[in-house]
């Protein structure tokens, strides 16, 4: 049993942080009022390697393991959370099913873009009558000569408004039902390919969540993920691993609330002396530091069993996402709570965090979804 | 260029909150954050500059304790091509002259062109280090510098001076160059450098290796924090009332 992270995580821990903080914390209210996508700041990520933390050298990434993207994630959303989830997204929702499920010619030719911030990448699953019940997707995909024509609406798709590549999910046969989903990478200039309403987010409100229309899509064979039918397999199996990142946002999204309550309980004072000396906020940031370590442990554990090479790892996944993202709102909450009628300001930071923090409990799976994946997992 | 770059691992202490422990003598380090001197990383990034122009090598040297070694794996990492720490622990009463000591023991053994350090570190603001190194190794050196090049063998070097004036000198070389923050934008390591840094090794010196007697030329007494005044007093009111009040205070003090 060894709790320490090593050498390499250390040092990116370190530097990621100092990163994160320096340029990143400054531009985090400023993006969250304008909604523009943080383009500045991607390029200088992609310059640290922050892109493809999980790719291998040979496709132009850091070589990294899932437990450094974790601490990654973690420290970027600590500092801005859209940024945290711009960066998530990148390396395991677009770069990690290619990385896993790609051939050796889709690795080199669409890796080192996602990488090196040419593209970012987006993942085109959710639609706007199936989100939860992924089998409920209308996307099609069919065969014709050396082409497959997608027609299909995707909704509420992360970095979409500005990603150049895209993993996109649609039918190549129905009747099959789940069996029938089939995995694309689509390149953002394809003729047909249509970007529809930018949603305005309550929270990460600079991500560019676009909707992605698809009218008579040709996509090139070669662009065809693994095998046709493999669809929702590679989507689980993507899932599995981004939640972990999710989670690792959480954790981030929740330590920068326990930081500015911690901030402000000692500088705020009621009844003659700083706030921090009552035991009700005391019993709050109490609660918050123990289950944002928990959550953490959880986090850094789900990332340990992927890159121990555990085949299932989904029942861990799913606990570390669900988890952090239920006390990421309960502790943003709290800090709004222990800031009082400031934390409703858009002054303080505690107000952007606590919207930030609901999303999670949201996308890439909602909590209900994350326990119906544990319960199975232990019922099975 | 051979170059050799000194580093301090400091606490961050500017938006800390910063309390005297039991000995008097030291500040309570458990809560604090560490991270490589201001001025140190301004220095490492200089040299990393010139390395990248003219090539050759740059060692960096800290005298600290153990993870001392975490930041000189940054520095590593930036671009630093070896690294040496100074066991810390086994001396006592590191004043800048000491420090300055220990530091050229080690440096009398590596051939070096140029030696850049922070102007001053961020915990004990002694200024010391930079000008005692170059004396002791009797060679010059330049504070405060704002910039450095190189050319035929001789450096062009700026001085930030008071009233915005710069001091432009030429300089022979081999030379300490004590740098100012703010000279340069110190980059970060990318993590693909982390990953190489982290498994390299990094040389550790001690009492063993530097047999120097030396005396501190001062002691540290006490640390404290001053008082806290109570004649602070926060003015409200719209711009042009704080204003017109704060106008009234100045004159009634005579102040203009």
């Amino acid at each position: 049993m060894n709790f320490d992270l090593t050498n390499d995580q250390k040092m990116l821990q370190e530097e990621v942080r100092k990163f994160a903080q320096t340029e990143l914390a400054p531009l985090a209210p400023e993006i969250d009022k304008s909604g523009e996508f943080p383009w500045s700041n991607i390029k200088k990520m992609a310059h640290m390697g922050l892109l493809g933390v999980i790719v291998p050298e040979q496709y132009g990434g850091s070589g990294f393991d899932f437990v450094s993207l974790a601490i990654a994630v973690e420290e970027i959303s600590r500092a801005c959370a859209s940024t945290g989830v711009i960066v998530a997204v990148n390396n395991s929702l677009a770069a990690y099913p290619i990385l896993q499920f790609g051939s050796e010619d889709q690795k080199m030719r669409y890796l080192p873009p996602l990488c090196n911030g040419e593209k970012i990448g987006a993942f085109g699953l959710t639609e706007p009558d199936a989100g939860s019940d992924v089998a409920a997707m209308e996307s099609t995909a069919r065969l014709e000569g050396d082409c497959y024509v997608l027609n299909g609406t995707k909704r509420f798709i992360t970095n979409a408004g500005e990603a150049g590549t895209f993993v996109v999910f649609a039918y190549t046969n129905k009747e099959l039902k789940h069996k029938g989903i089939s995995a694309f990478i689509v390149e953002r200039d394809t003729p047909g390919f249509s970007l529809g309403k930018h949603e305005d987010l309550m929270g990460i409100r600079a991500t560019a969540n676009c909707e992605l229309i698809f009218e008579d899509v040709k996509i090139p064979k070669e662009n065809l993920l693994s095998k046709e039918g493999e669809g929702f397999k590679i989507c689980m199996n993507t899932l599995d691993v981004s939640r972990i990142d999710i989670g690792a946002q959480a954790v981030g999204i929740a330590q920068a609330a326990l930081d500015e309550a911690i901030k402000y309980s000692k500088e705020r004072k009621a009844f003659g002396q700083p706030i921090c000396n009552f035991e009700m906020i005391q019993s709050m940031i109490a609660e918050m530091a123990s289950k944002i370590q928990a959550a953490r442990l959880l986090v850094h554990y789900a990332g340990y069993c992927k890159d121990k090479g555990m085949q299932r790892f989904s029942k861990e996944s799913a606990m570390s996402k669900y988890y952090a993202s239920d006390i990421a709102v309960d502790v943003a909450r709290k800090a709004v709570q222990i800031h009082g009628g400031y934390g409703y300001s858009r002054d303080y930071a505690v107000e952007r965090l606590y919207r930030d923090a609901k999303i999670l409990e949201l996308y890439e799976g909602t909590s209900e979804v994350q326990k119906i994946v544990i319960a199975r997992e232990l019922t099975r | 260029m051979d170059l050799i770059v000194c580093i301090k691992r400091v606490p961050q202490t500017a938006e800390a909150e910063v309390k005297i422990d039991s000995s008097g003598k030291d500040i309570v380090r458990d809560r604090l954050t560490f991270d490589m001197n201001e001025a140190d990383s301004y220095a490492l990034e200089a040299a990393i500059l010139l390395k990248e122009k003219f090539g050759g090598t740059i060692t960096a040297l800290s005298l600290g304790t153990a993870d001392a070694e975490d930041t000189l794996r940054i520095a590593l990492a930036k671009g630093a091509d070896s690294a040496i720490r100074i066991r810390a622990e086994e001396f006592v009463e590191l004043d800048g002259f000491k420090t300055a000591a220990l530091l050229k023991e080690v440096i009398k053994d590596i051939k070096f062109d140029a030696i850049f350090t922070g102007c001053m570190a961020t915990d004990d603001s002694y200024y010391q280090v930079g000008p005692v190194l170059a004396e002791l190794l009797r060679v010059g050196h330049a504070t405060l510098v704002s910039k450095v090049e190189v050319a035929d063998g001789k450096a062009q070097v700026n001085r930030e001076l008071e009233g915005g004036l710069i001091e432009h000198l030429e300089m022979s070389l081999p030379a300490v160059f004590a740098v100012q923050t703010g000279i340069n934008e110190p980059r970060y390591a990318s993590l693909i450098a982390i990953r190489r840094a982290a498994g390299k090794e990094i040389r550790v010196v001690g009492k063993e290796d530097i047999s120097l007697e030396l005396k501190s030329n001062s002691t540290l007494e006490e640390l404290f924090l001053p008082p806290v005044g109570k004649r602070a007093e926060i003015l409200s009111g719209s711009t042009d009332e704080i204003s017109a009040k704060a106008a009234t205070i100045i004159k009634e003090k005579g102040l203009i």
